[in-house]
């Protein structure tokens, strides 16, 4: 019996991502919940500007391509001309959080009924490891060099924090896949996301707390470590909102 | 003949958008295109179509990559300053090979410049809507009737070519009301086979991008498009000749300089001087054939716009510069009078440019 | 007794898969290289396979089958 095994919806095709990036086991489980769900025939998915640029290449759902922080307008675009397909869009902390922040706020706004899979892994990969907007208080990356300076650059954005002060959006959830225990509750809130949207309940967002080791310059197992010791104390893990379970009282 | 109605200039692009199958609309308001917004926001939900005012210009050009990449005939509408903000949208498009229409009612620049009539995005609209190379199809309509035949047929050539149109009017073309036939010939949309509408399991995925990282592979994806484009020059290039026959100075204007610049040559001909006008329907691809041959022809050329002369630099190119190319202008939201027009007409004619 | 497979060529030698196993089953093979200069992953200790799949769940590059 086959217990676990490549998910049809991810491609076969090796990822271009460093050894030890978390961008791949986010990839799979979107992959196994889009399996599981029976939707790879109907989804459309978005990329962004990023590290994930290319995950149009890796599932085998149709895809796009979008420009820097604009995917949530695509997807929307989609979404409207396509109401009965699934959609989702796949962002690094840069594009969401940054260049794309109206675009999530908006859609987050409208409860466009997409589901959203934000990387949060505080800090730009593709370009070489600049500060994010959630680069955390004194990390130090290349464009932070003497550590990030409140006083200077301002504070980190907690995206699932403000996004849960809108009426908006129907589910936000914060998780992270730095041990098996957190990929599983991360798969399970990723399968929420997209179910919510087969349900037509509305904007699902999943932050999905990552590493970058090659950046953050440590090996990746450490880069897991930092995420328990750094980043999730700052970044705490939990449903932010879940408008269905709230008006079921729960 | 079918019966007229009289409309805005702006609704008659949203109407006939709508009559064109287009069911997607997205934007933000800006002066003074907002009619059309506000047409949409009344028209789409009672036939089953999307208005969606969008946070941003930036955001309602996304919107329009989205639905243009399933396939669906979809527009946005803005002015200058909002133009300017789609731009990366429309590189982008163009990138991805994406059917669009966009409306520019353009108004006077740089920078919020002000909120009256303007020519001055001719070089935006024709040669740099965004980075990189590309090229869009660019419309303009000199009647409410032309607002609404060149919407359609904006939406027939990005079909088939796979890029956007863009309707370049200004402030007046969308404010002046006029009786228009809506009983507008729209041909059926080609099939496309690249729409990313979901695989279903039965064809491997469409992806709809404009990255390349491979150098070889972008420079052939560019050579490609521009193939595409010289075949656009040579066969959709559109104009309107008016007593250009036995013309010996020849105006050339589009949109509503075009009408100011009809009215001056009736006047100028009512005195004798032999003039003529040709009117670019497309500015791109732009109508070199007939300015080639007026430069055989006449002895001036006087290009009329509203802009600080944009469009000359076009003339001067077809004319291959064999004959003088002055400008008669008026910016910032001014338009020339038909008696500006006239008086150049008059000078040229006594003795041609200085 | 559970069975492992390895797409030895994909691995990236990011080692996750090894310090998921709970029995100590996997090892980065320091003596071999594979196609993409990395060190792959190799099972030592198969016999002590459970089936658990925490090293598929933990791998970024989708390499492991696990079969029971």
């Amino acid at each position: 019996m086959v217990v676990f095994d490549k998910p049809h919806a991810l491609a076969d095709v090796p990822l271009h991502y460093c050894p030890g990036c978390t961008h791949g086991i986010v990839h799979r489980l979107v992959a196994e919940v889009i399996d599981e769900l029976g939707i790879e025939g109907k989804t459309v998915g978005i990329a962004p500007v990023g590290c994930s640029v290319m995950a149009y290449d890796y599932f085998n759902c149709d895809m796009i391509e979008a420009a820097h922080g604009r995917a949530p307008a695509v997807a929307t675009g989609v979404k409207r001309a396509l109401p009965e397909n699934i959609v989702f869009t796949y962002q690094g902390d840069g594009d969401l959080a940054s260049i794309g922040m109206a675009e999530t706020v908006h859609s987050a706004a409208r409860n466009e009924n997409i589901t959203v899979i934000f990387i949060n892994n505080a800090i730009y990969g593709m370009t070489g490891g600049q500060m994010a907007p959630t680069s955390l208080p004194g990390q130090v990356t290349q464009t932070s060099p003497y550590g990030r300076d409140v006083n200077h650059c301002g504070y980190p954005v907690k995206v699932c924090e403000m996004l849960s002060k809108l009426d908006g959006p129907e589910y936000l959830e914060r998780v992270a896949v730095n041990n098996v225990k957190n990929v599983k509750a991360a798969k399970k809130a990723i399968k929420k996301a997209f179910q919510n949207q087969v349900e037509g309940k509305g904007f699902s967002l999943v932050e999905v707390v990552s590493s970058c080791p090659t950046n953050w310059g440590m090996t990746p197992k450490k880069a897991l470590e930092w995420i328990d010791e750094k980043m999730i104390p700052y970044y705490p893990l939990g449903v932010y909102k879940d408008r269905t379970a709230e008006s079921e009282g729960k | 003949m079918a019966d007229k109605v009289l409309m805005k200039g702006n609704e008659a692009i949203a109407e006939a958008a709508i009559i064109a199958g287009c069911r997607h609309y997205f934007g933000y308001p800006i002066t003074p295109q907002t009619e059309i917004a506000a047409y949409m926001a009344k028209r789409m939900p009672k036939i089953g179509g999307c208005f969606l005012q969008a946070e941003s210009e930036i955001a309602a050009i996304n919107m329009v990559y989205g639905v243009a990449s399933t396939g669906h005939r979809v527009m946005t509408s803005s002015s200058s300053p909002g133009i300017s903000l789609k731009g990366e949208g429309l590189s982008y498009l163009a990138g991805a090979d994406l059917p669009s229409l966009i409306v520019n009612v353009q108004r006077g620049g740089p920078g919020l410049g002000g909120i009256q009539p303007s020519q001055s995005d001719y070089y935006q609209a024709t040669k740099a809507g965004g980075h990189g190379d590309f090229r869009m199809i660019v419309l303009a309509p000199a009647s409410v009737q032309e607002m609404a035949d060149l919407t359609v047929k904006g939406f027939e050539l990005a079909d088939t070519y796979r890029m956007t149109s863009m309707i370049l009017a200004d402030g007046t073309m969308g404010q002046m009301m006029e009786p228009v036939s809506l009983d507008l010939d729209v041909k059926p949309a080609p099939e496309k086979p690249w729409a990313t509408t979901g695989t279903n399991l039965e064809r491997e995925h469409n992806i709809v991008n404009s990255l390349f990282l491979s150098p070889e592979k972008l420079e052939e994806e560019n050579f490609k498009r521009y193939e595409r484009y010289k075949y656009i020059e040579e066969n959709e290039a559109m104009y309107e000749e008016y007593m250009m026959d036995d013309a010996e100075i020849c105006i050339a204007a589009f949109g509503i300089a075009a009408r100011v610049a009809k009215n001056a040559i009736n006047e100028a001909r009512a005195q004798g001087i032999k003039v003529g006008l040709i009117r670019p329907i497309t500015l791109w691809p732009f109508p070199n054939a007939p300015f080639k041959k007026a430069a055989e022809s006449v002895k001036q050329i006087i290009s009329v716009e509203l802009s600080m002369g944009q469009m000359i630099d076009d003339i001067k190119l077809a004319s291959e510069c064999r004959v003088p190319v002055t400008l008669c202008n008026r910016v910032g939201g001014m338009i020339p009078s038909p008696e500006q027009v006239l008086e150049a007409i008059i000078e040229a004619n006594n003795g041609g440019a200085k | 007794m559970a069975k492992l497979t390895f797409k030895t060529d994909k691995c990236k030698g990011c080692g996750l898969c090894v310090d998921a196993c709970p029995k100590q089953v996997l090892a980065l093979a320091k003596d071999k290289i594979n196609k993409k200069g990395h060190h792959p992953v190799e099972a030592v200790n198969e016999e002590a396979c459970i089936g658990c799949a925490f090293c598929a769940t933990m791998c970024p590059d989708c390499i492991i089958k696990v079969e029971r």
